[in-house]
């Protein structure tokens, strides 16, 4: 055994380093000048990383993708398509290593391209941007999310790292057939919602499907509730995790209590704390339930399960013509890499991708575009209200970002904080003290 | 003094290196470098920060990890308790019962480890729902009082994710004990009757002896398993509801791979790794007395 763990140690002697010490340091820097003529750039080889592997995703990628080496013969691509979860834990590794992708995506939150910048492993986009005019086509509530300060540590901010093909918004799947039943229009103003939410419960039917077994889903609900109770920009200050805002307000009191009363009034399906998320949105899809709260990547699941029985909309407000406040994103955003060996053809290909053209094709393949939404000819059916909220989220720059993206814990705490919330084991004093807690730590330093 | 025969004893070491060699390269220097990691503060990518001990006194200061570190010894029951007890009545019965196809008894009770434990959870997910089978079956039986969405109770999240391991590791306890039991010569059982031994007596007296090496084997491998549950918890419950299911094994995942807090993983493993070791040290210690 002795001579076991002198081996080992004379092993790690010579080979203890500190870890990271052979990664580069300090923020990359921005080019002084951009070349947007793709075709004079040369021959060149693209490595490009992307997550967009599944049926429409994956169908618009291989579109532009032929589409972009027929424009530009002297590019090349070479692509690499990884499920979401493979590309988060590949992406550390590969873009510290001497062979790293050209063009990635990468997810927004701070644990990803927070840490990415921080590292100076993506360049700063804005150059390109001002020569490409990006700031035209998408609006300001859309880029914060690809946006960071040079050092990585503000959110929503300063250089722009990332463009995004899709967007998504949390919004109010309904039952149309239930809310005819119940004699209830589609709810105009939020008053209306929970007067809907009543009946539907004196109805005997389950008025909110919700499965929270997974621990975020309930952080849309409460995001859609808050949205209502707080004023926008501090739950963009609260959500990007910048100092200057506090959990501790009276208006996130009063979301947190609106959101208990919810719980207290029977509007959620029993055991939701033990049920699972995609049990609940099946559920609610094979007719149990009046409403949803959940993001538009149920579309086309619901879609197919409901058909016509089925509608979208954007959480009502406080009056049929209030300026919407709703939770939403973009998808992954495309960023460069520092090792990119021509970051001009890069830029090109990044552009091309979410060119106006581009956004016909990702409709044509049954995604959100996220630029030009309202100009597209949206598909029949559920698509359609999901366009049409889209597009007026974006228009009227509604967006706020997902309260989960604040802290690198938050996700945890935050789930975990609702699940005690809405099983009554914290108060809301309390669930607002685990958060604040959580939001000071960070945004203090 | 003559050496003794045969080759020099230091060859002996030659013949151990080829196996050294692997095990240093894939376990010893891998647990070198954890112990080494989990002395800085390290994000995985930029340049860490030699830290010394401070990772392992968050450790010890954090009631969180503490009430992981507590769940994992509660899940202890579960997957070695309980196995073991259960193993050993349904073994002596399949033992003595002679039963026709036993052979196809021991692989039924064995099925679930053949089971990856990923399938396993999202089948015992689907059962605990609230509209799931359990739940209907105690509907059904008028026990409405009693339903409810398992996973999603503060009370019983933990022991239904234990009852989980518990049916999980059953198989392989009852199985080891099995083939335990089956070296034991008959004559034994034979003097025992003589001396007016009942069945119960004869348990005590004959069989449990006997499989003293089998248990200690069983709750080594059980005991192991409870420690490092990750995938169980993972897919049922991700340690809700709130954090009473939480275990040591998720948070180094999670701090590793999620929050990027790779030193502060590295330091949960290693205090996983020297409990895992004192407690299966100890457990075999006492099974060795017991032969000796």
């Amino acid at each position: 055994m002795k001579v076991v763990a002198l081996a080992a140690a004379a092993l790690l002697l010579t080979t203890a380093c500190t870890p990271g010490s052979d990664t580069p340091e300090g923020g990359a820097s921005a080019p002084s000048s951009v070349k947007t003529d793709a075709a004079s750039l040369g021959d060149v080889t693209l490595t490009v990383w992307d997550q967009e592997v599944r049926g429409g995703q994956a169908a618009q990628m291989a579109e532009l993708n032929k589409q972009f080496e027929a424009k530009y013969p002297n590019i090349k691509l070479k692509r690499v398509s990884r499920s979401f979860d493979d590309l988060k834990t590949t992406l550390r590794l590969a873009l510290s290593g001497n062979d790293a992708p050209d063009v990635v995506q990468a997810n927004n939150g701070r644990s990803d391209m927070g840490e990415f910048v921080k590292a100076g492993q993506l360049v700063p986009l804005d150059e390109w941007a001002k020569a490409y005019d990006w700031g035209s086509r998408y609006p300001a509530s859309v880029l914060q999310y690809s946006r960071y300060s040079a050092d990585g540590k503000t959110f929503g901010e300063g250089n722009l790292y990332g463009l995004p093909q899709v967007g998504e918004v949390v919004g109010l799947y309904y039952n149309k057939e239930k809310l005819t039943k119940l004699g209830v229009q589609p709810p105009t103003t939020w008053a209306e919602f929970e007067d809907a939410l009543a009946k539907a419960k004196a109805a005997g039917e389950v008025p909110m499907q919700l499965g929270n077994l997974d621990k975020w889903p309930a952080i849309h609900v409460f995001g859609t509730v808050q949205d209502k109770a707080t004023p926008a920009d501090q739950i963009t200050t609260l959500a990007f995790g910048r100092s200057g805002a506090s959990w501790k307000t009276p208006e996130n009191t009063k979301a947190a209590e609106n959101l208990v009363s919810w719980v207290d009034k029977g509007y959620f399906n029993s055991g939701f704390n033990g049920q699972g998320y995609d049990p609940a949105w099946q559920a609610f899809g094979k007719g149990s339930g009046v409403f949803l709260i959940a993001g538009t990547w149920l579309q086309a699941d619901l879609q197919k399960a409901l058909g016509t029985k089925v509608g979208f909309m954007l959480p009502p407000g406080p009056d049929a013509n209030a300026k919407p406040v709703v939770t939403g994103g973009t998808g992954l955003p495309f960023a460069m890499t520092n090792k990119a060996k021509n970051k001009d053809a890069a830029a090109a290909y990044i552009n091309f991708i979410t060119s106006p053209d581009a956004m016909k094709v990702l409709t044509a393949t049954g995604n959100l575009p996220i630029a030009d939404t309202g100009k597209q000819q949206a598909p029949a059916g559920l698509a359609k209200d999901v366009f049409a909220a889209f597009g007026t989220a974006v228009d009227q720059e509604g967006l706020v970002p997902y309260l989960d993206y604040a802290t690198p814990t938050m996700y945890d705490t935050l789930g975990a904080a609702l699940q005690d919330l809405m099983a009554k084991k914290a108060t809301p004093e309390q669930f607002l003290d685990k958060l604040e807690a959580d939001y000071s730590k960070f945004a203090g330093k | 003094m003559s050496s003794p025969p045969g080759e020099p004893r230091k060859i002996g070491y030659l013949y151990l290196l080829p196996a050294l060699v692997v095990y240093g390269l894939f376990l010893l220097y891998p647990l070198g470098r954890a112990v080494h990691l989990s002395l800085f503060e390290w994000d995985g990518i930029s340049l860490g920060k030699f830290v010394g001990l401070s990772n392992y006194a968050d450790v010890v200061a954090d009631a969180g990890l503490r009430a992981a570190f507590g769940h994992a010894l509660v899940l202890i029951v579960f997957y070695s308790v309980l196995p073991v007890v259960i193993g050993l009545a349904l073994a002596s019965v399949l033992q003595r019962a002679r039963v026709r196809g036993l052979a196809f008894f021991r692989t039924v009770v064995f099925l679930p480890q053949v089971v990856a434990m990923v399938v396993v959870a999202v089948a015992w997910r689907h059962i605990y729902a609230p509209d799931g089978p359990l739940n209907d079956v105690l509907r059904a039986v008028g026990l409405d009082g009693l339903a409810r969405g398992w996973l999603g109770d503060y009370t019983f999240a933990l022991p239904a994710v234990g009852v989980i391991g518990t049916w999980f590791e059953t198989g392989l306890v009852t199985v080891l004990l099995l083939a335990g039991m089956a070296r034991i010569p008959r004559e034994r059982y034979e003097a025992a009757r003589l001396d007016g031994a009942g069945s119960v007596a004869e348990f005590f007296a004959v069989v449990l002896p006997a499989v003293r090496g089998e248990i200690a084997v069983a709750v080594t491998l059980t005991v192991i398993a409870a420690l490092r549950t990750f995938d169980l918890v993972y897919v049922t419950t991700s340690g809700g509801p709130g954090n009473s299911t939480s275990v040591p094994s998720y948070e180094v995942y999670h701090r590793a791979f999620e929050l990027g807090q790779v030193g502060s993983a590295a330091a949960i493993g290693v205090c996983l790794t020297v409990l895992i070791f004192v407690i299966t040290l100890g457990v075999n210690r006492i099974a060795d007395r017991g032969t000796a």
